[in-house]
């Protein structure tokens, strides 16, 4: 066990963004903090650090109830603008996943398909306040004998909407090329043939879960910006894996952690939830989200210390490798390399192009640090942390340990 | 010098003639032949980029006009709708000249519209569908 020389609680940092006095930064300008101040004053002088990320995330959906009828209905199939929606529930709640398309979508027929529409697009219209039109169909029992209801609805209908996204904001991620002869068309956008490009999709080192690589503040509670609202961290995401092989630095070389959210959708944004249609590929969600790491110590100051330069992306080949789960990595490359622009795989000058929005990541981060500076949102102290991995002994920085880290 | 991306459209009547080997010849002008395409009424598109002494442009582009050449500039035919746009970046996977690109370090996704051909593989490929095709009637001439 560590013995840490800054000793920080949830409490106190909670009682001093009550007062207003918190100090808050982003996952950007900690780093100059660190690096000038060292981790145990970083820890001692800044108490939040924000993160945040604007990707498509494609376990996205809502958790919709939508009202009983009169007569009422037991919904057995339904579909919100065409898209079918899961009614295997009760009477009148409905999941709505982010990546179905409208039912009469051309797929992928067409070669490359548009997905024009889907339920990413449906969550934004009505989060933007559009009326969905909503048709469902039932079978009829003695105490729902409606068989049908076809009806226009918007949110301020809704009983109860609620963003529900088994994974998201995925701690590092395959960056994609292809090294096919012919372009295709993937989850990471349009690979051109023989790596025409490289396509990457992480905030770096604003990204949440890279700045608290071994989870020492995420887990089961923690309040979080979620879709331009608030939310929750509700469980580890679907394919959480935290003992994904890391580098010494600690952060993971492959994809690793993941979180489960959930957060009231009637309170969200459009410009934080934006569908969108992925060439060849199909509908999903773009979420915002942002996460606030409270510096209890000088071991987390040092991880969110940490920068893009720190961050080695796997590069994987979507044309063989992806498609015939080798499981194969051609390279690591440091997100810094990535934002350059280019980067060198099998001694080919690469073009990289990111997928994230790094523009709206940072002005999610701003967001979050001015919502706890002006006392209107409180730090969540997790009842449980994600399952982690064991980490190295912490090593306290040497007296005059400073200047090592020029 | 100027030069500017014209798309250029071709009755039927007229699709068989040496239309772009005038402007070469009787124009100096020099051409980079960006997309050009026959549709099944034999109607002709042709989209390139018209470079020469200003003079010798605005004869060129005379010239077009009298053989029937339905003459349209480009630039403003690919617009972004920044309100939808989020600035991902994935429009510089496949924009061909460049026109969307990256500005570092900021991570800005630019828009340049004197650049754009007006290809439209932009359009499809954007996540949030921002690059629209629009008809800008002052455009045509």
């Amino acid at each position: 066990m560590a013995h840490y020389q800054v000793n920080k609680t949830y409490q106190e940092i909670n009682a001093k963004i009550k007062k207003g006095q918190a100090v808050v930064v982003t996952a950007e300008e900690i780093i100059d903090i660190v690096r000038q101040k060292g981790e145990v004053e970083a820890a001692r002088t800044v108490d939040v650090v924000t993160t945040g990320t604007f990707s498509p995330m494609c376990s996205s959906g809502a958790l919709l109830n939508v009202g009983h009828s009169h007569p009422p209905i037991k919904m057995a199939r339904a579909w919100l603008n065409n898209v079918p929606v899961y009614c295997g529930l009760a009477a009148v709640d409905i999941y709505l996943g982010a990546t179905e398309p409208t039912s009469d979508d051309p797929l992928n027929k067409v070669y490359p398909g548009e997905f024009k529409y889907g339920g990413g697009h449906v969550i934004h219209d009505l989060v933007a306040g559009k009326t969905v039109h909503l048709l469902a169909e039932a079978y009829g029992t003695d105490c729902y004998p409606r068989k049908k209801w076809d009806r226009h609805l918007t949110m301020n209908e809704l009983t109860d909407a609620i963003l529900l996204n088994p994974r998201n904001a995925y701690q590092n991620y395959n960056c994609a090329v292809n090294r096919t002869k012919k372009i295709i068309y993937t989850y990471m956008g349009p690979l051109r043939p023989k790596m025409g490009n490289a396509n990457y999709c992480t905030a770096g080192q604003l990204s949440p879960l890279l700045n608290d690589p071994y989870y020492l503040t995420i887990g089961i509670g923690t309040r979080i910006f979620l879709g331009g609202g608030v939310g929750y961290v509700t469980w580890p995401g679907t394919q959480h894996n935290p003992v994904a092989p890391r580098a010494a630095n600690g952060l993971p070389l492959k994809p690793a952690g993941t979180l489960m959210v959930t957060g009231d959708l009637k309170q969200m944004h459009p410009r934080y939830l934006v569908g969108v249609s992925l060439l060849g590929y199909g509908c999903s969600l773009a979420v915002g989200l942002g996460i606030p790491i409270p510096l209890l110590n000088e071991e987390i100051a040092h991880f969110c210390g940490l920068s893009d330069a720190d961050i080695l992306m796997p590069v994987v080949d979507y044309g063989e490798d992806y498609p015939n789960a080798t499981g194969r990595v051609l390279t690591h490359a440091s997100y810094a390399d990535l934002r350059s622009g280019v980067i060198e795989v099998e001694g080919q000058r690469v073009q990289t192009v990111p997928l994230s929005s790094l523009a709206r990541s940072r002005e999610i981060a701003l967001t979050l640090k001015k919502w706890i500076q002006e006392g209107a949102f409180l730090l969540g102290e997790p009842v449980e942390l994600l399952p982690s991995c064991p980490r190295g002994e912490y090593c306290p920085p040497r007296a005059g340990g400073v200047a090592e880290i020029s | 010098m100027h030069a500017e991306i014209l798309v250029l459209h071709f009755g039927k009547d007229i699709v068989d003639q040496p239309i772009i080997y005038r402007l070469v010849k009787d124009f100096d002008l020099e051409f980079n032949l960006l997309k050009a395409t026959i549709y099944p009424r034999q109607e002709g598109i042709i989209v390139l980029e018209l470079r020469g002494h200003p003079k010798n442009f605005e004869a060129g582009v005379k010239y077009l006009k009298n053989a029937g050449v339905k003459v349209q500039r480009v630039a403003s035919e690919v617009r972004r709708n920044d309100e939808r746009c989020y600035q991902c970046g994935t429009c510089t996977a496949i924009c061909p000249t460049g026109a969307l690109h990256v500005k570092r370090p900021e991570m800005e996704i630019v828009f340049d519209v004197e650049k754009c051909s007006a290809c439209e593989l932009c359009c499809p490929v954007c996540p949030a569908r921002a690059m629209e095709v629009s008809i800008n009637r002052n455009a045509v001439a």
